[in-house]
């Protein structure tokens, strides 16, 4: 597979950058553009700067708040890596990738979820608690914040 | 687009060569493929490190140890090195090889300085006694986040091999493949260190 292209490029070596980069654009602007990067940067500076006060600066009274809030900012900040620096769109590669991404996300889900869920139960089920693993509050408060 | 060219009849022929450019996507698609197994692996880290993460053993826990000063430096290095490499693709899109040396080079300079503070987090760690022996929430934490430094320690030498090939043999498609190859893996690791810092970082001193 890697052959063929030198072979082609060969034809026209002096136009193949200008061929190249209209080719990319055909297939959804795979350099992105200054401005693009520029936001994306903007947006992950701030989107990872608020969390980070929420938590030093002991924003919120309940840790559960305080969890719930910062995962939300991840999970904006993880969209905004993909569109603005991965350049995900759902027509890059005839939609290959972005069925790739969901049927990895789907997957990730059911593992963490999964595991998280299980788990929760053997411990609540299985394990009484030992005297000396009083640092782990594992009321069912405790349960919830941690997931 | 294409309807100029095939009406200008001579150039026609190459322009039916370059929409032959599929192999080169077929690269990129089979390695976001790649990428998205090695989403698997964290995902089943970041379970373990969820399971564990409050499992202490009446060791320290993340309040005692993290230092969010740190990790938001850290954090500031990533970011950083992720939008000089989307500067190094852009010049690489100008073809402009001396720009593109410049900002890979920029790029694997934060890249090394996030190692460095990792390093020394670990070291710091391991010294105070906080070992991957220690605790359950020891063992599954550095199993996590080795596993991203070990990614970014290979995407380092991945972006050495890388420039000194396009200082040998300059932008040609094959090091341009290779140059958006490794900025997907670049930009992935960001996306996964998102994971870190809230998951482990944030919500372990909570």
């Amino acid at each position: 597979m890697s052959s063929a292209p030198p072979a082609v490029h060969s034809h026209d070596p002096a136009g193949h950058g200008h061929d190249a980069h209209h080719d990319h654009d055909e297939h959804g602007a795979s350099h992105g553009t200054f401005g693009g990067y520029l936001t994306g940067f903007l947006l992950s500076i701030l989107l990872t700067a608020i969390p980070f006060w929420l938590i030093m600066g002991d924003v919120f009274r309940s840790p559960t708040t305080a969890a719930i809030v910062v995962l939300v900012f991840a999970a904006i900040q993880i969209v905004v890596h993909m569109v603005y620096f991965l350049h995900m769109n759902s027509k890059s590669e005839s939609g290959w990738t972005m069925l790739a991404l969901i049927f990895t996300i789907v997957v990730v889900v059911i593992t963490l979820a999964g595991s998280f869920w299980v788990m929760h139960h053997l411990n609540a089920n299985m394990m009484p608690m030992a005297p000396h693993d009083d640092t782990m509050p594992m009321s069912p408060e405790g349960m919830r914040q941690m997931r | 687009m294409t309807t100029t060219t095939i009406a200008s009849g001579a150039a026609a022929p190459q322009f039916y060569t370059t929409k032959e450019h599929h192999p080169e996507n077929g690269t990129l698609l089979g390695f976001w493929l790649y990428l998205m197994s090695d989403c698997l692996i964290f995902a089943v880290l970041f379970a373990c490190y969820g399971v564990l993460g409050r499992s202490y053993a009446a060791g320290p826990s993340g309040k005692d140890l993290f230092d969010l000063g740190l990790v938001a430096l850290n954090t500031a290095f990533l970011l950083l090195s992720s939008i000089t490499y989307g500067f190094a693709m852009l010049e690489m899109a100008k073809n402009r090889k001396g720009s593109t040396l410049f900002w890979l080079g920029v790029t694997g300079l934060f890249g090394a300085a996030f190692l460095c503070v990792e390093i020394y987090e670990f070291a710091h760690l391991i010294h105070e006694g906080a070992t991957p022996q220690r605790s359950a929430f020891l063992s599954s934490f550095f199993a996590l986040v080795g596993t991203h430094g070990l990614h970014v320690t290979f995407g380092i030498i991945w972006l050495i091999t890388l420039m000194v090939q396009v200082t040998r043999r300059g932008l040609i498609p094959e090091n341009r493949r290779r140059l958006a190859c490794l900025s997907m893996f670049w930009h992935f690791l960001d996306v996964i260190w998102i994971g870190v810092f809230t998951f482990v970082y944030l919500m372990g001193t909570l």
